[in-house]
């Protein structure tokens, strides 16, 4: 007979095993290969990616993503959500059109866009005929750095919003109704109710949201692949890059821990910032 | 003068119609409260005075101003909530204060209004305190004080009292209306609870199936009720209904012969306490008999039908002995059969 205390622990085994298996233990060899060479420890895999070239840009490029996509994405969905809340009807079918974006993998979602925006897609075209430009013009060109950013966060954008929205649109169906209408009696425009009241109560979704949508916008990797080829680098792409072209899986596995450095400490950040103390809880 | 005139005020949710055509005008400084069962409209009606809820017709005025289709922050109203609706991101002091920093008064005032609300209400110990780490005795407190601090023309109330327990809900309903007859605001208060409605009501409106059914003070209501539903409804035992028949000069019931008004049928009713123990009246055998204290009451069988008399503890009463007990010729009340209206004698 299972002892009752120890039942909830042998139900969380095979999830614990199953994650040190396949999370903990490649964690561990990534992590060995960044930091030894030939058994020894070293850091100079940590400082060949440092003097290559496409590093900085690398990290640049995908910090000024995910500065861009992460807000965009959040006030975008801050006033979706608060639509859809408002909704009587038919707001299971505004929810399930919203998020059919999420059902595409981002490749294919990299691909759709290339599709618009490259010298022969859809954009040219209805330009063209629409008169407005004399001759398909190439909106992706490799020196043209704002359009490559405008496109990739265009592509984000349209692509995982959802994630968002739908942490948020749960989030919002949690704060009671009253809350809202004590707010509207005492004087709150619908925009002070939406500061004084909706944000601070949603503030653990916003948390969840921005923990999760936050890491992923760090590993952009196949949207601006299909979008830019390698004129846009990202910390991902370099990643990739070191691991299957360069073949010297010591680099990547040092970029790969740079990427699990900073979705750490947003994360950190992100506890600390929205998190709500014992007593403010109802 | 924050007077509140509602007129003609019709409410539907598709083929439900919650409110039908409620007509009311309450007095400057006036403490009604809309009482009646669960579904009743009665919150329904309340919210609409908030404006938290549009009419499907009708209108509302406070003060004289027209308010139907105005938000509720443009109606000097201030409302407590029946769960009370402290924000729980914020301390007490900025709950009391959130309408006050909504006008955007000035930094002493809001100071001097909250800690005045505070004082009232008791709870200046708690100012800084967030509503996680009160009881709901003490949120309830928040939530009134919130209110008042807000000094409206119209102060608005759901069901205030209905969370609390017994003894507590006893402790703030005496509390409550010390600190609004200070205050002489304009009060609705909504509830399902008659004891509350008797005791803190200038007028009660009892409302019933989403209309109005009587509007009067609290002794108007329990000893002349509009309708033999306000008779059954108000009253802890509820009023006694016997049936009864036309005969030569009057009407026949249980058996007596009692002079009655002329109407085509008729049902005679009588509030337990009314009773007095006689030697001739109605004649039922004693079925329970439940000690109150004060009193007992006593529970028979007249002529087939529940019968419930409020006696005094000392008169000894036995189960299964029959009593003979008399009316109070002038509280007996009778009700038309068919509409359910009281008649005149």
């Amino acid at each position: 007979m299972i002892s009752k205390r120890a039942l909830p622990y042998l139900l969380l085994l095979p999830a614990t095993v199953f994650l040190i298996v396949f999370f903990v233990l490649p964690f561990l060899q990534v992590a060995w290969y960044a930091v030894t060479d030939d058994g020894g420890f070293t850091l100079q895999h940590f400082e060949t990616m440092r003097q290559d070239w496409k590093f900085m840009p690398a990290l640049t490029n995908t910090f000024l993503l995910v500065i861009i996509i992460v807000p965009i994405q959040i006030a975008l969905s801050l006033g979706m959500a608060s639509l859809v809340t408002k909704m009587k009807t038919g707001r299971e079918l505004v929810l399930y059109i919203w998020t059919i974006p999420l059902g595409i993998s981002d490749l294919a979602a990299g691909l759709i866009w290339l599709s618009i925006l490259d010298q022969t897609g859809f954009m040219n075209s209805v330009l063209f005929h629409l008169g407005v430009v004399d001759q398909p013009v190439n909106h992706l060109l490799y020196n043209d750095y704002p359009a490559l950013i405008a496109a990739v966060v265009l592509a984000e954008v349209w692509r995982s919003t959802a994630i968002v929205l739908v942490v948020l649109v749960a989030g919002m169906g949690l704060i009671p109704k009253e809350y809202g209408e004590a707010a509207e009696v005492f004087g709150a425009s619908p925009w002070k109710r939406f500061i004084k009241v909706t944000l601070p109560l949603l503030r653990p979704s916003l948390q969840t949201a921005l923990i999760l949508r936050t890491i992923l916008a760090f590993e952009v990797f196949a949207v601006a692949v299909a979008l830019t080829g390698t004129n846009l680098p990202v910390l991902m792409s370099e990643t990739f890059h070191w691991q299957f072209d360069l073949q010297d899986r010591h680099v990547a596995s040092a970029y790969a821990l740079v990427l699990l450095a900073v979705s750490i400490a947003f994360t950190l950040v992100y506890l600390r910032v929205l998190r709500v103390r014992e007593e403010e809880r109802a | 003068m924050a007077t509140i005139s509602i007129k003609g005020v019709q409410k539907s949710y598709g083929t439900f119609t919650a409110l039908h055509g409620i007509d009311l005008e309450i007095a400057d400084q006036e403490f009604l409260v809309l009482l009646g069962a669960s579904g009743c409209g009665k919150t329904t009606l309340l919210r609409i005075v908030a404006g938290l809820n549009s009419p499907s017709r009708g209108s509302v005025k406070i003060g004289g101003n027209e308010v139907t289709h105005l938000p509720p922050r443009s109606r000097g109203i201030s409302m407590v909530f029946q769960n009370y609706a402290v924000f729980p991101h914020l301390t007490v002091f900025e709950n009391i204060a959130f309408g006050l920093r909504m006008q955007k008064l000035e930094k002493a005032e809001v100071e001097r209004r909250v800690r005045r609300c505070a004082g009232l209400m008791h709870i200046e110990g708690l100012l800084e305190r967030y509503s996680g780490q009160l009881s709901g005795g003490q949120r309830q407190r928040v939530a009134v004080a919130r209110a008042l601090a807000m000094e409206p023309s119209v102060l608005l109330m759901d069901e205030p009292l209905s969370n609390l327990d017994a003894l507590l809900r006893l402790e703030m309903r005496a509390e409550l209306k010390s600190v609004l007859q200070e205050s002489r605001t304009t009060t609705v208060y909504v509830t399902h609870d008659q004891v509350e409605a008797m005791s803190l009501a200038d007028r009660i409106a009892v409302m019933h199936g989403g209309h109005i059914v009587q509007v009067a003070t609290p002794i108007e209501v329990y000893r002349n009720p509009a309708t033999r539903f306000v008779g059954g409804f108000i009253g802890s035992p509820p009023m006694n209904f016997l049936p009864a028949e036309a005969v030569e000069g009057g009407w026949q019931v249980a058996g007596k012969r009692y002079e009655g008004p002329r109407a085509d049928g008729l049902e005679f009713g009588i509030r337990p306490e009314d009773l007095e123990p006689a030697e001739a009246g109605f004649a039922g055998e004693v079925r329970v008999i439940e000690p109150l204290g004060a009193h007992q009451l006593v529970t028979m069988n007249v002529a087939g039908q529940l019968f419930r008399a409020v006696l005094d503890s000392d008169r000894r009463v036995s189960l299964g002995e029959t009593l003979t007990l008399a009316p109070r010729p002038d509280r007996v009340r009778w009700f038309d059969t068919a509409s359910g209206l009281a008649v005149a004698a």
